[in-house]
């Protein structure tokens, strides 16, 4: 892979504080897909991560395990999804990432999985559940072959040889889940986290962060990117989907407003 | 190379096993890792539950020659009692143990699953025992079909709370006792139920159950004249109790290693639970073992009259067991299990829990000689069952 990951490109040439949703890829309608992407470029999101739906997802919260289990019912796969992102790079330019849990890829076959990536051009992938050891053993030399970024997870109790260790082991950014929780279950910045954001700061790692858990909102990604590169926001943005009447108009302007472009 | 069917020290039993985490449970995890080993061999860790095993649970249980049964079926079955345990099943040995592992990490609360109920009620029991706060994780549907033991809980002062996402059964109590514990790091301890879950639990949880077959040994060179049965037999949803039944006779030539696994409506009826027959490796609930699951990887919902066997998965120990073949599996249905049930409780004035019932089944198929030796599990009693005995068996016309 000579050219350069379109992650790595977004950070070096950002100038403000990035913002990167999630959406459950075939939410709310199983066609949905591509047109939530769209929206959510013309909005000006800086990075699109798309969850792979999955009927045990143990790291989410309820809006976004419910929002699994509607796509699921509606027939969604791994292989369906690749096949609704095959065009997508005709118009999407932002980086995308696929979010999702182990057990679905492996079904896959992980080298399939990255192929596919490769081919339809995802340029990272987030699995919560597969630990770093594991990836280093098994799965890394795969990804790395398919120009594919693995996203590692830090949380206030990782300790410090550890982020370290995550440092070194990553592409792109590092996900920095902004306090003890699965995702949706709170909302804010508190102080403590603050004081957490101040100690991965000081550490000085080669790799950018995002921060991403509680974030919801305007002021919420303003405080989080004083903080960090910038922020992810994946609950606050599924409620959306499962509520709007006008997708596409409802989606560009939630980022606009999340962006401060409105 | 001698094979083992123990954990190795990736937390692997062949390939099956590790720890799939998210990030969030990975302190914890690591920290149980690093430390189980040390806490449980430490003198005082023994002494103390050693004496808890003794004077609260009630050990060592019982084993008993079911005469009856073995003139019927022309051999000789010995039930090993854990239905006596205090609690009235197995699963209390794992609890007492895991509890003192919390103390001695500092934890102050507890977390825990549940399905049948019974492991609900053993951590209940231990948690009011070290007065520690109790939140125990019970399916929305198996709440409604162990009303008994949704009482007792709350009677010791637990938390009952109701999965409701999912199939609303073991497997989303499960994800929800996760979910609690990814957002309560720091002061709760996961005591998970069966030989599930990331390494080190299957193996944590395989040793506090060990003591079943440490027992069984020294019982049947009393009574037998020898410390291995030619057979050992138990229900396998997770396998807690087979862990235990089968830990010290893993590498005992002379035992087979017998699993009963619950088969539902019938093992191909798509109402069913026998994860060796149906399932293909996967990863859930952080580890990678058989798993009832779609092509594309969603995990499929299981079905038993069994609330204790409802379950997806298996235990990676019992996964390398059945692939190695170290171990047989048999499919049992509903139907058998009730006929096994009702068939102890005539025969052997015991009523059996319906999980333990899917192990009494398989006397006919096994084929044993007149001077073989069984030893079943008789891993719980039925008293949580009566509503569902009721109703099946008609007992109330």
């Amino acid at each position: 892979m000579t050219k350069m990951n379109r992650i790595t490109q977004l950070f070096v040439k950002a100038t403000e504080p990035i913002l990167n949703v999630y959406a459950t890829a075939g939410y709310p309608n199983f066609g949905d897909t591509l047109t939530v992407l769209h929206a959510l470029q013309e909005g000006g999101v800086d990075i699109i991560e798309i969850g792979m739906p999955y009927s045990d997802p143990v790291a989410d919260g309820e809006t976004i395990q419910q929002s699994n289990q509607v796509s699921l019912d509606q027939g969604m796969t791994v292989a369906h999804l690749f096949e609704q992102l095959k065009a997508m790079r005709q118009t999407i330019t932002v980086p995308v990432l696929l979010m999702g849990y182990i057990n679905p890829v492996l079904q896959f076959g992980v080298e399939a999985f990255c192929k596919k990536c490769a081919e339809v051009g995802i340029d990272g992938v987030i699995l919560p559940d597969l630990p770093m050891a594991e990836y280093e053993s098994e799965y890394q030399a795969i990804f790395e072959q398919y120009g594919l970024y693995n996203i590692f997870l830090i949380t206030p109790q990782t300790t410090d040889a550890r982020i370290a260790q995550v440092d070194a082991n990553s592409k792109g950014f590092i996900y920095m889940v902004s306090s003890a929780s699965t995702t949706g279950a709170k909302t804010g910045i508190s102080d403590i986290q603050e004081t957490y954001f101040k100690r991965i700061n000081g550490m000085n790692l080669k790799n950018p962060r995002l921060i991403g858990f509680g974030i919801s909102d305007r002021a919420s990604f303003v405080k989080a990117s004083e903080s960090a590169a910038g922020a992810i926001i994946g609950s606050a943005f599924v409620k959306l989907l499962g509520q709007t009447q006008n997708l596409h108009a409802d989606i560009v302007g939630f980022v606009q407003s999340i962006k401060g472009k409105k | 190379m001698k094979q083992s069917f123990q954990v190795d020290e990736r937390g692997y039993y062949g390939e099956f096993g590790g720890a799939f985490i998210p990030e969030m449970l990975y302190p914890n995890v690591e920290e149980l890792r690093s430390r189980y080993l040390d806490i449980i061999a430490e003198p005082a860790f023994k002494k103390e539950y050693d004496d808890l095993l003794r004077d609260f649970v009630g050990r060592p249980t019982p084993l008993f020659k079911a005469e009856r049964l073995s003139a019927k079926y022309n051999t000789n079955i010995y039930f090993k009692r854990e239905d006596l345990c205090h609690t009235g099943a197995h699963k209390v040995n794992n609890t007492v143990g895991q509890i003192l592992v919390a103390k001695r990490l500092g934890k102050n609360k507890i977390v825990a699953e549940t399905g049948a109920g019974q492991h609900g009620v053993a951590t209940a029991t231990v948690c009011a025992l070290m007065g520690m706060e109790c939140i125990v994780y019970m399916g929305a549907i198996d709440i409604e079909r162990q009303a008994p033991n949704v009482a007792r809980m709350r009677m010791l002062g637990a938390q009952v709370v109701a999965a409701q996402s999912g199939s609303k059964t073991l497997k989303d109590a499960t994800n929800e006792a996760m979910r609690h514990w990814i957002n309560n790091p720091v002061d709760t301890h996961y005591i998970i139920g069966s030989v599930v879950g990331p390494h080190p639990y299957p193996d944590m949880v395989a040793r506090f159950q060990s003591v079943i077959s440490e027992e069984i040994r020294s019982q049947l060179l009393e009574k037998e004249g020898r410390d291995y049965p030619d057979y050992v037999i138990a229900c396998v949803g997770g396998g807690s109790n087979a862990a235990g039944a089968f830990y010290h006779f893993l590498d005992e030539p002379r035992t087979q290693l017998i699993a009963a696994e619950a088969a539902g409506k019938g093992i191909n009826s798509g109402h069913s639970a026998a994860t060796t027959f149906l399932g293909k490796p996967g990863v859930l609930h952080g580890s990678k073992s058989l798993l009832m699951q779609t092509a594309d990887g969603q995990v499929i919902e299981p079905y038993s009259i069994s609330a204790g066997l409802d379950y997806p998965g298996i235990g990676p120990m019992h996964a390398n067991l059945s692939l190695t073949g170290r171990a047989r599996f048999f499919g049992v249905t509903d139907v058998e299990a009730l006929d096994a049930a009702v068939e102890c409780s005539v025969m052997e004035g015991i009523i059996p829990a319906l999980e333990t019932a899917h192990a009494l089944a398989v006397f006919d198929k096994l084929q044993a000689k007149p001077d073989e030796v069984i030893v079943v599990n008789l891993s719980g009693r039925g008293d949580k069952d009566l509503s569902t005995y009721q109703q099946h068996l008609k007992l109330n016309d």
